[in-house]
């Protein structure tokens, strides 16, 4: 037994203290959440003293926090449906067809995931402003489609040219039309595709903030920004801030574990 | 199997197409119309031409901006890459260590970016952070609002500690993607650890490694968030990126011609990047589809 374990112990090494070196300052901001003001600045300790839940009770009941969680989540699923469902298509075509111009388009789409949001922040504002949509969820979800639907189709386009093409042929064959042909049997076989394109537009626009910031102010604004509003006014409140941090990792902590066999082939744009 | 010729399927990407066209094309206009017109306010622009562009080609602070971008750009990737490959190549290759694995090092990346600013905000403050603490306990001078090296090692640890784990993705995913057979041989040939890795995994990996650094490269150089959280480019300007640098000109000074112009600028740069990019994923498409014929 002692041979496989010492073997066990040097070759995880190297993963385990990266883990570790991940998990610190999130483990930081975990007992932050649980300790009041006056512990924080106060004492300097490893765990919290005087557990409280205070912190995450203000957030719970206090509107302006609240509300902020509620909207970013209305956009973002506003967002994930949108960009899926527009990037499904899509992807079908680029993986089965040549036509004009597909190449171009394929690589203009590209740009647009690898454009700064600096460079759209402004325009966007004046965009939705003069078609009075400014600081409501659908323009932040619209807004985010910039770089989610080429994503979107790029992670689709990865799965469906894993399919082979003479399944598409035998059920035309078989006398399906293309939409009963691309519900009843093609969406099936990309499942696990279309919920890692989903997962990724989901997160992308999850963690973004500039774009979101620009164009919300009061009904829509996410709760990244009630964050960063929060730190410049109320003098540093850090508990409800590591708390509020607490809660913005728990939706990716928990969607996580469902596509975890395929979040690097996601990452790599379907393309590994 | 070749793709069948139908332009009909434009027809498929329209919706994709127009929403996005939306989004981008409208806006990228409106930043072009911008950069070549000066106002006096009141909604009266005048043609300028050129002028802005050469402005901000000419500025020092443009100059600065770019040069501290491409240093991030160039530390975060020496750093990143390396360190992402060396975990890769030593995680658990099968059982339930690796979904936990998995599971627990793609978690920084799922965590919204001014959050990520906010955790190292307060991890690197010497007064109730731990790293500042701990520092400052050795009896380093660590204060990343007034010291500029400081600012820097803290955005650069920030970026390391978020974003080498998809580095260490990528490369996994393109190691379990190499046959056993491989590995089978190099075994009967007696190759040593060192000979494996250099003409097995790093080969296999040379597409997903390109894949990483291109990513790497192109979203640190369009940081925004987490320098604006945890420095707001300062101390002075130290940490000042592009988008960081352009974000205060256009919505802080409004000053919009000058910062239409370094919109454009700044895209042309990252679209001639992307062409890169491109290039190299498609010319791998084909000559992968050409093998399989």
């Amino acid at each position: 037994m002692t041979a496989p374990a010492r073997k066990f112990r040097t070759k995880y090494v190297a993963p385990v203290l990266y883990i570790i070196f991940l998990m610190t300052p999130i483990y930081w901001l975990l007992t932050m959440s649980l300790k009041t003001n006056q512990e924080i600045l106060s004492t300097f300790s490893l765990w919290p003293e005087n557990l409280t839940f205070a912190n995450y009770l203000v957030i719970f009941t206090d509107a302006s926090w609240y509300s902020g969680y509620i909207n970013s989540m209305i956009y973002v699923s506003m967002n994930t449906v949108i960009s899926v469902l527009a990037a499904l298509p899509a992807a079908y075509a680029f993986s089965r067809y040549r036509f004009l111009g597909d190449k171009h388009i394929f690589f203009w789409l590209l740009t647009n995931r690898m454009a700064p949001p600096a460079v759209f922040a402004l325009p966007f504002f004046q965009l939705y402003s003069s078609i009075n949509l400014f600081d409501t969820h659908i323009t932040v979800a619209l807004a985010h489609t910039l770089f989610n639907i080429p994503l979107a189709i790029w992670i689709l386009e990865g799965f469906m040219s894993g399919i082979p093409r003479e399944i598409d042929e035998t059920a035309y064959i078989d006398g399906y039309s293309f939409p009963k042909f691309f519900v009843k049997i093609f969406t099936p076989l990309i499942a696990s595709g279309i919920g890692v394109a989903a997962f990724f537009c989901f997160m992308f626009s999850w963690v973004e903030l500039l774009i979101a910031r620009t164009l919300t102010s009061v009904a829509a604004k996410p709760i990244a920004v009630v964050m960063t509003r929060t730190v410049s006014a109320s003098g540093l409140d850090w508990g409800v801030l590591a708390a509020a941090g607490i809660l913005t990792i728990l939706p990716g902590a928990l969607v996580i574990w469902f596509v975890r066999h395929h979040i690097a082939r996601g990452f790599a744009l379907g393309r590994v | 199997m070749q793709k069948a010729h139908d332009h009909k399927a434009l027809w498929l990407v329209a919706p994709a197409l127009l929403l996005v066209a939306f989004t981008a094309v409208i806006p990228l206009m409106t930043v072009v119309n911008y950069s070549v017109q000066d106002t006096f306010g009141n909604n009266q622009f005048f043609w300028v031409g050129a002028e802005w562009y050469r402005e901000i080609l000419r500025s020092d602070r443009f100059h600065a901006a770019f040069l501290r971008q491409i240093a991030f750009s160039a530390t975060i990737l020496a750093i990143e890459i390396p360190l992402g490959l060396a975990i890769a190549l030593s995680m658990p290759k099968k059982g339930l260590g690796v979904s936990v694995c998995l599971v627990l090092m793609a978690l920084p990346l799922l965590i919204p970016w001014n959050v990520v600013g906010t955790i190292w905000q307060i991890f690197a403050r010497v007064d109730i952070g731990l790293l500042g603490h701990t520092l400052s306990g050795l009896g380093i001078d660590f204060n990343y609002t007034q010291n500029a090296g400081a600012a820097w090692v803290t955005l650069i640890i920030m970026d390391v500690w978020h974003w080498t784990s998809l580095v260490v993705l990528l490369c996994y995913a393109g190691l379990v993607a190499i046959p056993p057979a491989y590995y089978q041989a190099a075994r009967i040939d007696g190759a040593s650890r060192w000979a494996i890795f250099r003409y097995i995994e790093l080969p296999k990996m040379s597409r997903v490694l390109l894949i990483a650094v291109l990513l790497r490269f192109m979203d640190s150089f369009m940081i925004y968030t987490e320098p604006f959280v945890v420095t707001g480019g300062g101390p002075g300007n130290a940490t000042t990126f592009l988008s960081v640098d352009l974000v205060k000109m256009a919505i802080g000074q409004f000053d919009l011609g000058p910062a239409a112009a370094m919109s454009v600028i700044y895209f042309l740069i990252v679209i001639l990047v992307s062409w890169a990019f491109y290039t190299i994923m498609t010319r791998d498409d084909f000559e992968q589809y050409r093998r399989s014929q």
